[in-house]
């Protein structure tokens, strides 16, 4: 039979024996005979019995059930209120500016980041240590300290002017007019970030095999395109589900721009409309449900990022999913023998 | 066997390596010619893999000269002072010397067609057409035509390393170095890629085998090395030496591996 010759070399998603029946279809008229006659008399074990699954599930299911009782007897919930500012213009400006803080800030952290993690492995002893001291620096101070901070740039240095130092002035502008509250609350999150992010990334970097580099070199590649091309893209793997994570924690951290101060964000707006209607608790229901929203569509986002960069690497599953040439080469391996590969007829 | 120019191609004249304090290659010299199959043989620990890590600089040399089809590696002499060379002008000299590696060290991100396009689309700027049709005669050559759009992580340990011969080969080499290249493969996976290496040497391409495969030694080399203590004990005609060592150590090790 050649077909148990494929079946040990085909990629582990592959069913064995007992599940084999939907390959064997197309060339039934000989195979079933055979197969049934040798198909083992399967073992239909019982299997072990776990009441305790039971029971908890029975706990979590009362006490998940008094809890919605609760949301909906209770009527200091206030889910009218909930429902009318659910799509409050206010509110929805607001969930848009949290967006934009978020992904502006984390697309500057993750450009940063790569160059300073790039800088850290370096063997430039300058950017080593300029890297370091960046992460020391930005890592070690509040990020509210932070965003104060760049609110008060203005005052600091009212005006931004370059020159050569002691000779004529090139520019001059007035530093309220550049950094104005959204660039100073972007800027503030973004260079926090990238002291994390940093760390994230230089560990995906060290987590990449010195095989991959020597091989790389031994090719003939540049330093930028081992970089590039070879290490950069298997340390994603490692890199994005706690950039996923940052992500997430930074859509919260988005309410701190407060200190800026920048005032259109999400929890700014729900806040104002609670001071408002004196009505703290839908609103703040308001401002959860948002951000859970928002969590969730980053989460299918951070899904597709894992899929694409475990490419090769995670399970043969999603490999195949996102290379469709090498669901078709799976697909050669487990059709009849007409199409085997040569060396396996040796 | 081909023909064998009289031409050395690789010169290692008085390498010397030191790691720290720890001094691993205690003066080796070696000729490789054009065409000639070259095996070195030793215990681990006896320098053989940091001698030919040397000839690609993926170690520096401590002292001594290795040259390459006449160009120093690693270095540029001015005044008969050596300099060090630009990262750039190292891997322009990498690009001519092809590298297998005992744990293959394919791109796992990466198909079997796409880690043997890789280099000569980014480093030598060839089209991405014709990158294709020449990664795919390679794989066809190693016997793998067949699993070009598998990753890494489908093939086994054999077609692994066979695709790794072929993303060398891809570069076009004029020497093609071996580190253990089947040192990390189950026993019976072996064969394959011997077979890929004598039909390779049979092309007449240069070859340094570092290996522990005796057979393949007796059989395909055209000079055999033996090296212990990070010293070439002795050096010749491999059938003869297999056959007849001269030296107590060789003979030792030879009766060990055999």
């Amino acid at each position: 039979m050649t077909q148990a010759g494929t079946s040990t070399q085909a990629p582990e998603r592959l069913p064995e024996e007992p599940a084999s029946g939907a390959e064997t279809q197309g060339t039934e008229t000989q195979g079933k005979q055979t197969q049934h006659a040798q198909a083992p008399v399967l073992n239909n074990a019982v299997p072990v019995r776990h009441p305790g699954r039971w029971i908890s599930g029975f706990v979590i299911l009362g006490l998940v059930a008094l809890m919605l009782q609760s949301m909906v007897t209770n009527p200091n919930f206030r889910w009218d209120i909930v429902g009318t500012y659910i799509m409050d213009v206010k509110v929805v400006q607001g969930v848009g500016w949290t967006l934009l803080l978020t992904v502006a800030s984390m697309a500057i952290a993750v450009v940063l980041a790569i160059l300073l993690a790039v800088m850290r492995q370096s063997d430039n002893p300058i950017f080593r240590w300029s890297s370091w001291l960046w992460v020391w620096f930005f890592r070690g101070t509040p990020v509210y300290t932070q965003l104060v901070f760049w609110g008060l740039l203005a005052v600091l240095y009212p005006k931004i002017s370059a020159g050569v130092p002691f000779g004529p002035e090139l520019f001059n502008l007035s530093t309220s007019s550049v950094i104005t509250p959204i660039a100073a609350a972007i800027l503030g999150l973004a260079l926090n970030e990238s002291a994390y992010l940093a760390e994230i990334f230089r560990a995906g970097l060290k987590s990449v095999d010195k095989g991959q580099t020597e091989a790389a070199e031994a090719l003939g590649m540049s330093d930028g395109k081992i970089m590039w091309r070879i290490i950069l893209p298997q340390a994603m793997r490692i890199i994005v589900p706690p950039t996923g994570n940052e992500t997430i924690g930074m859509l919260k951290t988005t309410s701190l721009v407060l200190a800026v101060p920048f005032t259109l964000d999400l929890t700014f707006a729900t806040n104002a409309l609670a001071n408002r209607t004196y009505q703290p608790i839908p609103l703040l229901i308001v401002a959860a449900i948002w951000y859970l929203v928002i969590t969730s569509l980053l989460m299918v986002g951070q899904h597709y990022l894992e899929a694409y960069y475990g490419k090769g690497v995670d399970a043969g599953q999603a490999a195949v999913a996102v290379n469709p040439a090498a669901a078709r080469a799976a697909a050669a391996v487990a059709a009849p023998a007409s199409i085997l590969p040569k060396e396996e007829s040796r | 066997m081909t023909a064998i120019a009289e031409k050395p191609l690789v010169r290692i004249e008085g390498l010397h390596k030191y790691y720290g304090q720890h001094h691993v290659l205690r003066g080796i010299d070696l000729t490789v010619k054009q065409g000639e199959v070259s095996v070195v043989i030793g215990p681990s620990g006896s320098g053989k893999s940091t001698m030919l890590r040397c000839i690609n600089m993926l170690e520096t040399v401590s002292a001594g000269r290795i040259s390459v089809d006449g160009e120093l590696i690693g270095y540029r002499e001015v005044n008969g002072r050596l300099h060090d060379l630009k990262k750039k002008d190292i891997a322009a000299q990498r690009r001519d010397i092809g590298m297998v590696f005992q744990r293959f060290n394919l791109f796992p991100h990466k198909t079997a067609l796409q880690n043997v396009m890789e280099a000569p689309v980014q480093v030598k700027r060839k089209g991405k057409d014709f990158a294709r049709s020449q990664a795919l005669e390679l794989l066809d050559r190693v016997g793998l035509g067949e699993r070009a759009n598998h990753y890494p992580a489908q093939l086994s340990g054999g077609q692994q390393q066979r695709v790794a011969i072929a993303r060398a080969l891809a570069m076009e080499p004029g020497l093609m170095l071996f580190d253990e290249p089947t040192s990390a493969l189950d026993p019976e996976l072996v064969g394959d890629v011997l077979n890929v290496m004598k039909d390779l040497a049979k092309s007449g391409m240069t070859m340094i085998v570092v290996t522990h495969e005796i057979g393949f030694a007796r059989e395909v080399g055209d000079t055999l090395t033996f090296m212990d203590g990070g010293v070439v004990v002795e050096s010749g005609d491999p059938r003869e030496i297999i056959a007849n060592p001269k030296e107590a150590r060789t003979r030792e090790f030879l009766s060990r591996v055999l």
